[in-house]
């Protein structure tokens, strides 16, 4: 279980997390809603120890992220960046398999090649698209290929950080319904990070809403259009009338 | 009085921060040297940088090298001329050419180039979320990005300034021996009997500190650049002028302990 417990940072006077305290229960898939700029990356950089919170505390599996073998505890890991955060440098197999080919899950060359193929069939790519490199690929396949980066060493736990953004929709719903189906598949603990209502109700069992700095909301997915939040709600419907001010 | 203060204060703030920024600095340096010893290495990512900033580097420090050491001919013959000492240039060419114009120019060649791209790349890799990535794969970025950087810069330059030193002595050749009316012969004998050891190994370790500071520059201006395609053009711009300014810096120091102490 990821626990994060009375979390603040601040960027200079920028106070980005405010007391943030959400807990995400083992195999659950949840997903952090909120507008631009509150915070949500930075919630998941924290988990990962990218960014160290100012106070509070995060635990995964009751033990605190800024203690014990930062290795074997990333080892637990896999992301799927905005972006993709593909190494450009590397052809696609390379960065599927890249933490396969180093460090303490390295395999050898062929079979960590075998088993990046293996990944990008799994989320829909053929074995040629192995040897390109990633600046050759549409958006829509980058985010697969990090999709088959981020479970390529079977981790217990994964994060999608606004997985369909710039992406049709026709592309957005496939890589919502391969992260659903991956995540299931493999049992995994899935944090997703997204402003798209269709990749919440497709990948989402709980639901946290997150808004100045806390947590506003946490629930089902089942109950996002009947809560009474006035701040959800807005959020759900995309009204521009309501407590979230448009302008921020 | 506060008005009278504040330059005080501009100055006090402007010496704060130049000394914050080289202790950052210093603690990057001494970071990535520790870890220039410790496992895990990157073989792979070594010999890759190797060739890239050594053996790219060839064309445009082999012809800086030439260009100079014909120029380099032509004003000893014209200045020696004053006092009827023409008759020095393969002396001076080689001793320039080795103990100073090989290193600087070859090292400020590969700042423009090298440091430049590494700082870009990095930068780049910053902004698009590539370094966390590799945090995330378990990759510690200073490790693998930065160390083979500076190990591959730091063995690189040695060779680039030696080959460079080589064709610089034969641009002064050609120029004097086709322009200026020396036996072929008698230059190269005249430049072998002059030379020492120490006037080109000293050159070589100039090379190796040079090359160093080129790669850390350009890691470490790349590892702190600012977001979008304007931080990382100022992290390149920074990472070339930073690089250039401590290779004179340290040609200096370094001749003061070489041919002085």
């Amino acid at each position: 279980m990821i626990r994060l417990d009375d979390v603040h940072k601040a960027f200079g006077s920028k106070q980005v997390l405010r007391g943030l305290t959400l807990d995400v229960a083992a195999g659950e898939s949840c997903v952090i809603i909120g507008g631009s700029g509150t915070g949500k990356s930075v919630c998941l950089k924290c988990i990962l120890g990218l960014v160290r919170p100012d106070r509070g505390t995060i635990t995964v599996d009751g033990q605190d992220v800024t203690t014990g073998d930062r290795d074997a505890f990333l080892a637990r890991f896999g992301m799927l960046f905005q972006g993709g955060a593909l190494f450009d440098s590397l052809p696609v197999w390379q960065n599927v398999a890249f933490r396969l080919l180093r460090g303490s899950q390295k395999r050898p060359r062929p079979e960590a090649r075998e088993i990046a193929i293996e990944k990008l069939r799994r989320v829909g790519l053929t074995p040629d698209v192995a040897d390109l490199y990633p600046s050759e690929l549409s958006g829509g396949m980058q985010k697969r290929v990090g999709l088959a980066r981020a479970i390529a060493a079977a981790p217990e736990i994964i994060f999608f950080d606004e997985p369909t953004t710039g992406l049709d929709p026709i592309m957005a719903g496939v890589i919502n319904d391969l992260i659903r189906e991956i995540v299931t598949e493999m049992g995994a603990t899935a944090v997703t990070i997204t402003h798209d209502m269709s990749s919440v109700r497709a990948i989402a069992d709980k639901v946290a809403m997150l808004h100045d700095g806390k947590i506003r909301w946490h629930g089902p997915v089942s109950q996002i259009d009947t809560a009474a939040d006035p701040y959800l709600r807005q959020f759900v419907t995309g009204s521009a009338v309501g407590p979230i001010a448009a302008l921020r | 009085m506060m008005r009278a203060l504040t330059p005080l204060a501009i100055l006090g703030r402007s010496t704060l921060s130049l000394m914050a920024a080289i202790g950052r600095v210093a603690l990057y340096a001494v970071q990535a040297v520790s870890h220039l010893l410790r496992p895990p290495f990157y073989p792979r990512e070594f010999l890759w940088q190797l060739l890239h900033i050594g053996w790219l580097s060839l064309p445009v420090v082999g012809l800086t090298a030439l260009f100079t050491g014909g120029a380099l001919a032509l004003q000893i013959y014209a200045g020696g001329a004053r006092f009827n000492a023409e008759a020095v240039v393969p002396q001076i060419v080689a001793i320039g050419i080795v103990r100073e114009l090989g290193p600087v120019l070859g090292g400020l060649m590969v700042a423009g180039r090298v440091a430049a791209a590494i700082a870009a790349e990095i930068g780049t890799m910053k902004v698009t979320e590539q370094i966390d990535a590799l945090v995330t794969l378990s990759t510690n970025p200073l490790k693998y990005l930065t160390v083979p950087r500076i190990l591959a810069a730091t063995l690189s330059l040695p060779v680039l300034v030696a080959v460079g030193d080589a064709i610089g002595i034969f641009g002064g050749y050609l120029v004097s021996t086709t322009r200026l009316g020396f036996n072929e012969a008698a230059y190269l004998q005249n430049t072998a009997d002059f030379l020492e050891p120490w006037d080109v190994t000293s050159g070589l370790i100039k090379g190796a500190v040079f090359g160093f500071l080129v790669a850390l520059m350009g890691c470490y201006h790349g590892m702190n650049s600012g977001r979008g395609a304007q931080g990382v053009g100022r992290a390149t711009t920074n990472a070339v002028v930073s690089a250039s300014i401590l290779i004179l810096a340290a040609n200096y120091l370094l001749t003061e302990l070489f041919f002085t102490a």
